[in-house]
């Protein structure tokens, strides 16, 4: 087991964001975290990540490189700067050579001219793999994925979700997806760990969770979803 | 030229080269405006100064490097973009120096005193100076991160609140050394246009960098040969050079990105 989370309460102003939460997560899996916008899905990442303060067990049976891609980190914070994808890479802990900067582009599909392009000259798909890679590059264990722009377009006809599962084969990582999109749940991920705004959570495989009444206690409305076989 | 003219043109090219590098963080965090309210902070201290006969940069000083901290605090408490707050903080500066400042020797607070500087003033804009810049460089990526995405930065272990002070007390000392070389009303112009005319020629951001730094100086260079030739006041001619730079810049604007 690399995660154990036992009755976490994340408090807000004074608002109850996550209640009484319980789920545990092993290496190499892919958690994906789902339930409706205000259900703290976002909150829960970030209390992971150390940023809020809480009450509860979180336990990291052992130290833990996190990667994390939040939400809403928007390529027009970059557009018109004179910011290049290597001056970009430069703004880590550490200043990766050119080399390991190519290597790991090359690992998202990006090729070695993308090094000297501005960061605000990419395409919103090529900004996304780029930022995958800046990730990467740092050798996390864990990559928290805050809800990747939905329904983006990231080219060679592979979504950013396929590009993350390629990723997480050969480098064996763990994975924690929010997302709302539920064939991505049921397609990629080894558990569902779902929120809702009324307390009410839930945790299992996902053909477990994904189920009609289940959802439809997360989502309030009535919600179908269809299995793929 | 005279010693007078020498110290000028050094504590000139000191003030316009660590403005101009502050200059650009302050156009990535789009807080180039900030500057502005704080150096208005600096007027009741100038008023005081002029007042009571001390110099004026001993006056702006601890109501800049106040402004700032209260501007650090607040955005701390209360979660305001630092721009508002700094707005706020500018009102009071500028509302309090009305009240005090003599109107007839508001000249001075107005547009610098820079053909005025002293030996021991030279020498301590030097040290400040080379101060600032140091501690812009170090901060310098973190901060650009931080702008780009707070918690990206977070997550490489940066200490978000120290940098945000470090990064206000810098500004804090750009401004007081600014009111010195262009006065308070035009601070911020000596931090904000460097900076603009630099992002139009630069793709990357070394090139960026080095270019506000060089523009910055050499506005400060022919604003102050300038005035001396047609004896007209100094501060405004910096900034006027500046401006001038500044829409050869445009010209010369790289299409690429």
């Amino acid at each position: 087991m690399l995660l154990e989370v036992r009755n976490l309460n994340v408090t807000l102003d004074k608002e109850k964001i996550v209640e009484n939460l319980s789920f545990q997560v092993a290496a190499g899996e892919i958690l994906t975290i789902m339930g409706p916008n205000g259900a703290g899905k976002s909150v829960l990442l970030k209390t992971l990540l150390g940023f809020l303060p809480y009450e509860g067990d979180i336990v990291w049976h052992q130290k833990m490189k996190i990667g994390y891609l939040p939400q809403g980190l928007n390529q027009l914070k970059v557009k018109d700067f004179p910011l290049t994808v290597q001056d970009f890479f430069a703004l880590k802990n550490f200043i990766p050579s050119s080399g390991e900067i190519i290597k790991f582009l090359h690992l998202v599909g990006l090729g070695k001219d993308t090094l000297s392009k501005t960061a605000g000259s990419l395409s919103g798909g090529q900004f996304q793999r780029m930022l995958v890679a800046w990730v990467l590059i740092s050798h996390p264990d864990v990559i928290f994925f805050d809800e990747p722009t939905t329904g983006i377009d990231i080219g060679g006809g592979e979504t950013i979700y396929s590009l993350l599962h390629t990723i997480q084969e050969k480098e064996k990582l763990t994975i924690f997806l929010v997302t709302h999109d539920l064939h991505i749940v049921y397609k990629h991920s080894t558990s569902v760990l779902c929120l809702s705004r009324k307390g009410y959570n839930c945790f299992g495989a996902p053909k477990e969770i994904l189920n009609t009444k289940t959802l439809e206690k997360i989502f309030g409305t009535e919600i179908k979803f269809y299995e793929h076989h | 030229m005279t010693f007078q003219f020498i110290l000028t043109i050094i504590s000139g090219i000191f003030i316009s080269g660590v403005a101009g590098y502050l200059g650009t963080l302050m156009l990535s965090k789009k807080m180039s405006v900030v500057a502005g309210p704080l150096a208005h902070l600096a007027l009741p201290g100038v008023a005081l100064a002029l007042i009571y006969g001390f110099s004026i940069s001993l006056g702006a000083f601890p109501f800049v490097i106040l402004g700032a901290f209260l501007i650090w605090l607040l955005e701390k408490r209360t979660k305001l973009p630092m721009e508002n707050l700094a707005a706020i903080i500018f009102a009071s500066g500028v509302g309090t120096a009305l009240l005090i400042l003599p109107i007839d020797q508001a000249e001075e607070a107005l547009v610098g005193n820079i053909t005025g500087i002293t030996l021991p003033e030279t020498i301590v804009t030097i040290i400040l100076s080379i101060l600032v810049f140091y501690t812009i460089k170090k901060i310098y990526q973190k901060m650009m991160l931080m702008n780009i995405y707070e918690d990206l930065a977070a997550v490489e272990g940066v200490n978000i609140s120290l940098y945000n002070l470090l990064y206000l007390l810098s500004i804090a000392i750009v401004v007081a050394l600014g009111v010195y070389l262009v006065g308070g009303l035009i601070t911020a112009a000596l931090i904000a246009i460097p900076a603009a005319s630099a992002k139009n020629v630069s793709k990357d951001l070394r090139f960026y960098k080095i270019s506000a730094v060089a523009l910055g100086i050499i506005s400060a260079i022919s604003g102050i040969f300038i005035a001396r030739f047609i004896n007209f006041p100094t501060g405004p001619l910096v900034i006027i050079s500046g401006v001038v730079l500044f829409l050869f810049s445009v010209i010369f604007r790289k299409r690429s990105f």
